[in-house]
């Protein structure tokens, strides 16, 4: 790989553009949410609000394993969000300048390996923490659920509905991951049947092509409303709001 | 529009050159393509360029105007009111002379792609649905724009590491051809380098026929090598369900 | 001999890189024969790549009625009847079989919900019969002839000019061509040579043609000894772009038409009307040219001198499905919205019927070992092309003339020598325009070549025009002699104008002789003193031929077709049209 640049021409930076614009504002939210988390980790303990539960500390069983609580289960998502196929190219433009932009002179020009080699070839695993992420997301959904169980039966406060819109954020960031749509149909060569109706995984490759194309949307809304989540239940464990019932 | 625009052009060949300024007068709906032929006829009949259809058809027009790779003869004079046009050749390749390069690289790779191999007699049975994907990759005009863009080749030079996404999308074309039987799984891991990708998507923002490069052919390539090198259980589960 | 020239040997040299290049060479390699393809461009960038409407064959996936009988009928009567009936026979008997051996080498051909090959409609095909790919079916094809010379032995050199071809005895021998890139030159010796360079469209303004058509082969062949046939034959495609200046010519499918469009004057009446009430906008191509060029003269043009196109009663989700490439085309060229508003077209040059004449099974020509095929030839589309025709005649005379030369190659013991002293000669006249004083610019002297054209031998002729034009191109050809270019070698745009100017004048003689022998209309040839078609003039054809370096031009019979391929026009209908229980 170490050849020489064979070109003598150079290359002309972008006139005009902003360019630099996005890989900033992705690694100051990233890095910001980054903070948060790790803040998270080492100096609280609990995302527990009554029936509420930070998506951070769920789930609370952890079957007499000790770690620290919000390390739990956190691992998870977290990789599986770093070997995404969509946050890996925010990361490697906004960290790794591997290129900040199109076009745009790398500062580090020696030893580019890809993702073949450590350790970004983990990112070939993405698939595995989607099925870990799957397990994870079994209990958000039933952390949601609880939330509209009060003491006194059935009921909806303004952490149940910010409780369920997270975890439908995150089923949907789920579900139009790249890896699931070839998981389901992508991967097949042929999507008609011998009678040339269409096969079932061609139905259902079809739906998640269409929705997998906002997934990058889904990326960042489901990563701020988990965030958002947080905050909320952890505003109310300090009292400093108070919880709102609709019914 | 301006009477007058002007452009500043790289002239130059293998061992250098910079870019030289000329002053033209516009005309409606003018594309690049346009000012560098008024400038071939009027003041360097042997400023050269590379071009065929003036349609953005043939792709031969590729260089970078203003620092973007586009299609000279699909680029408006119009669209840079008040600047100056630069136009220089592409960056990747090596330049042959003022905006033309040396693309050769990108014959030796396509050349070396197994060609298809198919599982029967034409004529095939086949359905739309079947070919949609197929014919997206197919459209590619072979302008090489993606593949001058592409950081792995245009800032590491890893031309001997990984073919670019021009040939990803040639790979992924005929993996997805339902009546093709050949596997070229091993060389996208080993020589074709489908692994230096670091889907940073520039290739598929420059592509002149808007093909999603990376999320319709590379990343499901990504996808089939770890089936087959990341994914034993997959693989075992997909081995019994045949 | 020159400072640093290569020289190669093969059995068979293909000049020309488009899909009849290329098909020749790949039925040349399969045979066994070592071949080498030149084309002026990049590989699978030739002109070939911008066809977009469709391949013509009779698979009759649609339309099951179809058959080659009807490909036949249709083809002689659009080229009224001065075709070469054998030609036009094998070609339609073959093209399906050619068609789905691209299927077979990996093209991915539209699909009908049967899961066949869809084909579409086209103007004066009696069914469905156009194979495509959306609008860029000229690509499909020479990407997937480009990929399977991959797989076969053949040695394709890329941005190189022909300039010469060279004969021993008569025989080819080889070829001269000199690299775009530098400037150096190869020789190239063979047993046998196959032309397939294309037509010559760039000798006119107002053109769809890519740059390279400016008829090199053609032109080569004839200075070696071979003949033109129908050169007064140049179709007018009726819907170019007019407007802005820049895409003038730009081509605007027939498909606007097969959708829908309709065809407008100044004045908003729907002038087809006048001209052709049964068939209308989709009436054959020369009817519609014609049509258009009647209104414009008659004042009823738009402001730039066409007519209207309107397809916007269509619906823009409709139109933006079945024309996305004439959408975006407008949208980006000339900020026009197609959906919204009609536009301005008018006749653009499209495509030379004439060309070299050839044998109709080997593509032989009357030199021995030189064998053309593609646009460069003739004889297959007579007085006015077919749309769709073009794309499967040179799949099937592109497989005929590479088989034809490795016949010839097996059949000709030993190697033809090439002349030192002509190799030298020829070095010598390609260089010289580095040396002259006070030559003339070529892009000047193109530019009035096809000044002299549109004026002279334009969509409609008279004698006195005519003559009128020869003796101006005949001036012209004098001061074509001395051309001069500044700079080096080294990828010389305006260097590489001078051989195609050399070119196009030869051409341009005989399209302009061939106009002033053939005292009728017909077809492509309008002449405004001989309005009629005439009995006499459909039984021949003009042949020209190099003399002494003078053009000669001469008469040859039309061959006479055996009595039940003339039944076939004596059904009453198409063939096929019967059991179809479709209306003409
Ligand atoms: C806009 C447009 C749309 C069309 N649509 C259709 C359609 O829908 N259906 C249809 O059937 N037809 C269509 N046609 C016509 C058809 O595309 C052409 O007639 C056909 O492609 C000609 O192919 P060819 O192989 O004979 O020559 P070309 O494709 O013209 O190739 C000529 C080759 O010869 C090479 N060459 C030329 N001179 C030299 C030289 N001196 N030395 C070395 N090499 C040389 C060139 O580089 C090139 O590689 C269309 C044409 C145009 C312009
Ligand atoms: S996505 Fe991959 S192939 Fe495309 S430009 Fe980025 S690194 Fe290159
Ligand atoms: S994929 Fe797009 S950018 Fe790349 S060569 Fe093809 S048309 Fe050009
Ligand atoms: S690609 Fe983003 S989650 Fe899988
Ligand atoms: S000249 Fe063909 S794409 Fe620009």
């Amino acid at each position: 790989m170490a050849q020489p640049a064979e070109t003598v021409q150079g290359s002309k930076p972008k006139s005009g553009s902003a360019w630099w614009v996005e890989p900033y504002l992705t690694v100051l939210a990233l890095g910001l949410f980054g903070v948060y988390s790790l803040w998270l980790v080492f100096f609280q303990h609990t995302g527990q609000f009554h029936n509420y539960l930070s998506p951070f500390f769920s789930p609370t069983e952890s079957w007499g394993i000790k770690v620290l609580p919000a390390l739990w289960v956190l691992w998870v998502p977290l990789l599986f969000r770093a070997t995404c196929y969509y946050y890996r190219k925010e990361i490697y433009r906004g960290f790794f300048h591997d290129p900040m932009a199109c076009g745009i002179p790398e500062s580090r020009r020696k030893f580019y390996f890809g993702e073949t080699r450590f350790p970004f070839i983990w990112t070939n695993l993405h698939r595995w923490f989607w099925y870990l992420a799957l397990i994870v997301l079994i209990f958000l959904w039933i952390d949601a659920i609880k939330a509209f169980i009060f003491p006194n039966g059935f009921g909806v406060g303004l952490g149940s509905i910010i409780m369920l819109v997270n975890v439908l954020l995150l089923t949907a960031y789920s579900f139009t991951c790249h890896a699931f749509r070839h998981l389901i149909g992508g991967g097949s060569q042929k999507f008609s049947c011998a009678d040339g109706s269409p096969t079932t995984r061609y139905k259902l490759w079809n739906k998640v092509s269409y929705w997998n194309e906002r997934h990058g949307l889904f990326a960042w809304v489901s990563m701020f409303s988990v965030w958002f989540t947080d905050v909320y239940i952890r505003l109310l464990i300090y009292g400093v709001i108070h919880p709102v019932r609709f019914f | 529009m301006p009477e007058e625009i002007t452009l500043s052009v790289f002239r130059g060949d293998r061992s250098g050159g910079q870019e030289q300024e000329y002053k033209i007068p516009a005309t409606t709906g003018m594309v690049v393509l346009d000012a560098l032929h008024y400038i071939q006829a009027h003041d360097a009949p042997d400023l050269a360029v590379r071009w065929n259809c003036k349609a953005a058809h043939c792709g031969s027009c590729s260089a970078e105007i203003n620092g973007s790779g586009k299609l000279l003869c699909k680029t408006r004079v119009d669209d840079y009111v008040g600047e100056v046009i630069h136009v220089r050749p592409m960056h990747t390749f090596p330049v042959i002379k003022d905006l033309v390069t040396d693309v050769s690289w990108n014959y030796e790779k396509l050349r070396q792609i197994p060609a298809f191999q198919p599982a029967a007699k034409a004529p095939f049975t086949l359905q739309q649905r079947d070919v949609d994907r197929i014919q997206e990759f197919r459209d590619c005009i072979e302008c090489f724009l993606c593949q001058n863009v592409c950081h792995v080749l245009r800032e590491h030079n890893a031309k001997d590491a990984y073919w670019g996404p021009r040939m990803m999308i040639r790979i992924a074309e005929l993996e997805m051809h339902p009546f093709d039987t050949g596997d070229r799984i091993d060389l996208l891991k080993g020589a074709a380098g489908v692994g230096y990708c670091n889907i940073t998507k520039c290739c598929t923002v420059v592509c002149p026929q808007g093909i999603n490069i990376t999320d319709n052919g590379i990343i499901p390539l990504k996808e089939r090598v770890a089936d087959k090198y990341f994914d034993p259980l997959g693989g075992l589960v997909r081995k019994m369900h045949k | 001999m020159s400072d640093n020239m290569e020289s190669h040997a093969y059995d068979i040299l293909v000049i020309g890189s488009g899909g009849a290049g290329l098909r020749a060479a790949i039925a040349a390699a399969e045979a066994g024969a070592t071949v080498a393809v030149l084309g002026k461009s990049l590989l699978g960038k030739a002109h070939t790549v911008m066809a977009e409407g469709g391949v013509a064959a009779s698979l009759g996936n649609l339309d099951p009625a179809d058959g080659w009988e009807t490909h036949f009928y249709d083809t002689m009567r659009s080229g009224h009847f001065i075709n070469n009936y054998k030609t036009v026979e094998v070609f339609a008997k073959e093209a399906p079989e050619r068609v789905l051996e691209l299927e077979y080498w990996g093209a991915v051909f539209d699909r009908t919900p049967e899961g066949k090959i869809m084909q579409r409609p086209f103007g004066a095909h009696t069914f469905r019969r156009l194979c495509h790919v959306g609008d860029r079916t000229g690509k499909e094809l020479i990407r997937t002839l480009e990929q399977k010379i991959f797989t076969v032995n053949v040695d394709v050199f890329q941005e190189i000019t022909a300039t010469k071809l060279f004969t021993d005895n008569g025989r080819v021998a080889g070829a001269i061509a000199y690299y775009r890139e530098d400037g150096h030159f190869a020789l190239f010796s063979a047993k046998a040579v196959v032309i397939a360079t294309g037509g010559w469209g760039k000798s006119y303004k107002v053109t769809s043609n890519s740059w390279e058509s400016t008829g090199d082969g053609a032109a080569l062949a004839f200075e070696a000894g071979a003949e033109l046939i129908d050169m007064e034959m140049v179709q007018f495609h009726p819907t170019g772009m007019v407007w802005p200046p820049g895409v003038r010519g730009v081509l605007v499918t027939e498909g606007v038409r097969g959708e829908g469009g309709l065809l407008r004057n100044s004045e908003g009446e729907r002038f087809m009307e006048k001209y052709d009430p049964q068939r209308m906008e989709l009436s054959s191509r020369d009817v519609v040219s014609r049509s258009i060029y009647k209104e414009v003269q008659a004042g009823r043009g738009t402001p730039h001198g066409g007519a209207w196109l309107d397809i916007t009663h269509r619906g823009p989700a409709y139109i933006k499905r079945k024309l996305p490439g004439m959408y975006e085309q407008f949208m980006a060229l000339a900020d026009v919205d197609i959906t919204k508003t009609k536009f301005e077209v008018g006749p653009t040059i499209h495509y030379t019927m004439g060309g070299l004449k050839v044998d109709p099974l080997s593509c032989a020509t009357n030199v021995p070992g030189l064998f053309a095929a593609g646009e460069c030839a003739a004889g297959l589309h007579g007085a006015n092309r077919l749309g769709g025709n073009s794309l499967s005649d040179i799949l099937v005379f592109g497989k005929r003339a590479g088989d034809g030369a490795v016949e010839f190659v097996k059949g000709h013991e030993g190697t033809p020598k090439i002349d030192d002293s002509e190799v030298q000669a020829e070095i010598d006249r390609v260089l010289r325009p580095f040396s002259s004083e006070n030559g003339e610019n070529p892009y000047a002297l193109h530019e009035q070549l096809q000044e002299i054209m549109a004026t002279h031998a334009g969509i409609s002729r008279t004698g006195p025009d005519l003559e009128q034009g020869l003796q101006k191109l005949l001036e012209l050809k004098e001061r074509a002699r001395n051309m001069a270019v500044p700079g080096s070698r080294v990828f010389n745009p305006g260097w590489h104008t001078v051989q195609d100017v050399h070119n196009m004048i030869t051409l341009c003689e005989a399209i302009i002789r061939g106009a002033i022998e053939r005292k009728e209309s017909r077809g492509a040839q309008w002449r405004l003193d001989h309005p009629d078609e005439l009995e006499e003039y459909g039984k021949i054809n003009f042949v020209h031929k190099l003399e002494d370096g003078e053009v000669k031009t001469y008469t040859s019979p039309v061959p006479e077709m055996p009595a039940e391929l003339k039944e076939l026009f004596n059904l009453g209908a198409a063939p096929g049209i019967a059991k179809s229980g479709k209306k003409e």
